[in-house]
């Protein structure tokens, strides 16, 4: 993994890095990955993924109304709010 | 007699005869915690006033004459990445230091229906990743038996405060190992459960197909009757499997007879500390002595886990962790140029160091063009390791193992080697890409006085011949 590939990913991961976490997770991730290249070893083209660890069917509950979250404890921890909405910096800027 | 010290099963008994009350009880932990945890270091929280305050409704429910739940009155200490209403919440994160959530999670209404004192929040690493809770955002907890080394993670807090006699039982979370290895290095009882046996529900989410709630105590015992409280169908976590729960305690003292026990020679391989090897085969001796047979069997993919795990686990981590924004609850940076930029800055200040790791790794495996070579193939992978032990669990009742390849390290030994400390699951997480259980019980101490755990791993939905195999064990020992 080159430090192109761990700045690619930390943008999609939304996670600012600072220069030395850059320079050590480039490394360390580096490590990481080429010990996780041990599982090319296995032959796995007829083995089914498992993503599950008790793979039971779906679980299926009446569509009935029930209460939720009341507001107030919905906003309760938010950054910012007015009370009413969440709010967040503006997403569409001029220019 | 003193309180400290004695089993669950003595203090309900001397709660239940009046020789003790509640309040006293309580009263008796938290001077322990006053005097201990200064340096143990294994509670965020404790309220003092809270906690007595919660023994006096239990006495006076007592004194009425009404019926009280399970626990009746001992003190649990919850691992702080499972939500309590109106209390703190912070899964030992910046990003979530101010969370206070607005439920509670289905094992605290557990432990709250079940009498249980909620005596305080213990130290995790953050989000539960790590193998020494030195990854929490606000202290590093220490070894009760000796403080330069770490307590084991990430339920370490728990473990520790089990360990350091400042609470009967807790709670802790298990995903690759995390109830298991800090209460073998606690000298403690630590179960994960199987995947499904007890509600994922307020527990916050690391990697949803391993996360497991699970108790930690002084003895098995003490750990059946806390599962018992806490295991059983909940329709709020759709995995939760709707299974008859045994009562774990009733059956607890009557040995296994004809139980067979396997050993892998995958698990004495290389890596494995002499000390921690001897003893678990001292157990195993211990087990033949008691009518049990030891038989040798193959995990021929035990090899792959830690890899497989390691990709696993931080794929399920990136997408859970997703949902730290900035926007809806938790930390929001100060400054920032726009939108994008504000989710960026703010995770990028409110996470600490060993979850940007699993972020990025999850990331990584699952972005266009790698989700095959990494995600697909861990998945794969994680099938073989489970068929192993469906083979291995058609010939023998239970598989001992040790818990990890040494006794506890010290602080700060492994803190700049992601890869070292990782593999300090290598014998626990198996369990969870399987979906069994496993338990840790005190096995041994080594040479330099830490305590060091023997592994039990049963079939799924076992936990009561698990518990069994593993009280004979405590018994035999005696």
């Amino acid at each position: 993994m080159d430090r192109q590939q761990v700045e690619k990913t930390a943008l999609l991961a939304r996670l600012k890095l600072s220069e030395s976490e850059v320079v050590k997770f480039t490394e360390q991730l580096t490590g990481l990955l080429d010990y996780v290249a041990i599982l090319n070893e296995i032959d796995t083209d007829d083995v089914e993924p498992m993503a599950h660890a008790v793979e039971v069917s779906n679980v299926l509950r009446d569509d009935e109304p029930a209460s939720s979250l009341a507001r107030d404890d919905a906003l309760s921890n938010a950054p910012k709010s007015d009370g009413v909405y969440f709010l967040v910096p503006p997403i569409l800027t001029e220019g | 007699m003193s309180i400290v010290g004695s089993t669950t099963e003595e203090l309900l008994g001397q709660l239940a005869s009046g020789d003790v009350s509640c309040v006293e009880l309580t009263s008796a932990y938290l001077d322990q915690i006053a005097a201990r945890d200064p340096e143990v270091q294994a509670f965020l929280r404790y309220d003092r006033d809270d906690a007595l305050q919660q023994a006096e409704q239990i006495d006076a429910k007592r004194k009425r004459g009404e019926q009280l739940g399970q626990l009746a009155g001992l003190p649990v200490a919850v691992k702080d990445n499972m939500c309590t209403k109106g209390q703190p919440t912070t899964c030992a994160s910046r990003m979530l230091e101010n969370f206070v959530p607005p439920y509670d999670a289905h094992v605290v209404t557990r432990l709250k229906e079940a009498d249980a004192v909620l005596i305080g929040r213990t130290n995790l690493d953050e989000f539960a990743m790590g193998s020494s809770t030195e990854n929490s955002a606000f202290q590093v907890t220490r070894n009760p038996h000796n403080a330069e080394f770490a307590p084991g993670g990430s339920s370490g807090g728990s473990a520790a405060a089990v360990g350091g006699g400042m609470t009967p039982l807790a709670l802790g979370s298990d995903t690759g190992g995390s109830i298991r290895q800090p209460a073998s290095f606690c000298g403690v009882v630590g179960m994960k459960p199987t995947y499904g046996r007890v509600s994922r529900y307020g527990l916050v989410a690391f990697a949803s197909s391993l996360d497991q709630i699970g108790p930690l105590a002084g003895d098995v015992t003490g750990a059946a009757r806390l599962l018992k409280v806490i295991a059983g169908h909940d329709a709020r976590d759709s995995t939760c499997v709707d299974l008859p729960v045994p009562e774990y305690t009733q059956s607890l003292n009557e040995p296994l007879s004809g139980l067979t026990i396997g050993i892998a020679a995958e698990h004495f391989a290389s890596g494995l500390d002499a000390e921690v090897e001897s003893i678990v085969r001292r157990a195993l001796d211990i087990y033949t002595s008691l009518g049990a047979t030891v038989k040798e069997i193959s995990l021929p993919h035990s090899r792959y886990a830690v890899a497989t795990y390691y990709v696993v686990a931080p794929c399920e981590a990136s997408s859970n962790l997703a949902r730290y924004d900035g926007v809806h609850y938790g930390f929001r940076a100060e400054t920032f140029e726009n939108m994008i930029d504000m989710y960026a800055t703010t995770r990028g200040e409110g996470f600490g160091d060993e979850v940007k790791r699993r972020i990025m790794v999850g990331t990584y495996a699952l972005s266009a063009g790698y989700y095959d070579a990494y995600y697909l193939k861990a998945l794969k992978v994680r099938r073989l390791i489970r068929e192993d032990f469906d083979r291995a669990f058609a010939d023998v009742d239970v598989i001992a193992s040790p818990v990890s390849p040494t006794p506890a390290f010290k602080i700060g030994a492994l803190v700049d080697d992601p890869l070292a400390m990782y593999l300090q699951d290598l014998y626990t997480l198996s369990a969870n890409l399987a979906g069994i259980p496993g338990i840790s019980v005190p096995a041994g101490t080594s040479s330099g006085g830490l305590p060091i755990g023997l592994q039990l791993l049963a079939p799924a939905f076992e936990e009561e011949r698990l518990l069994r195999a593993a009280r004979m064990f405590e018994k035999g020992g005696e």
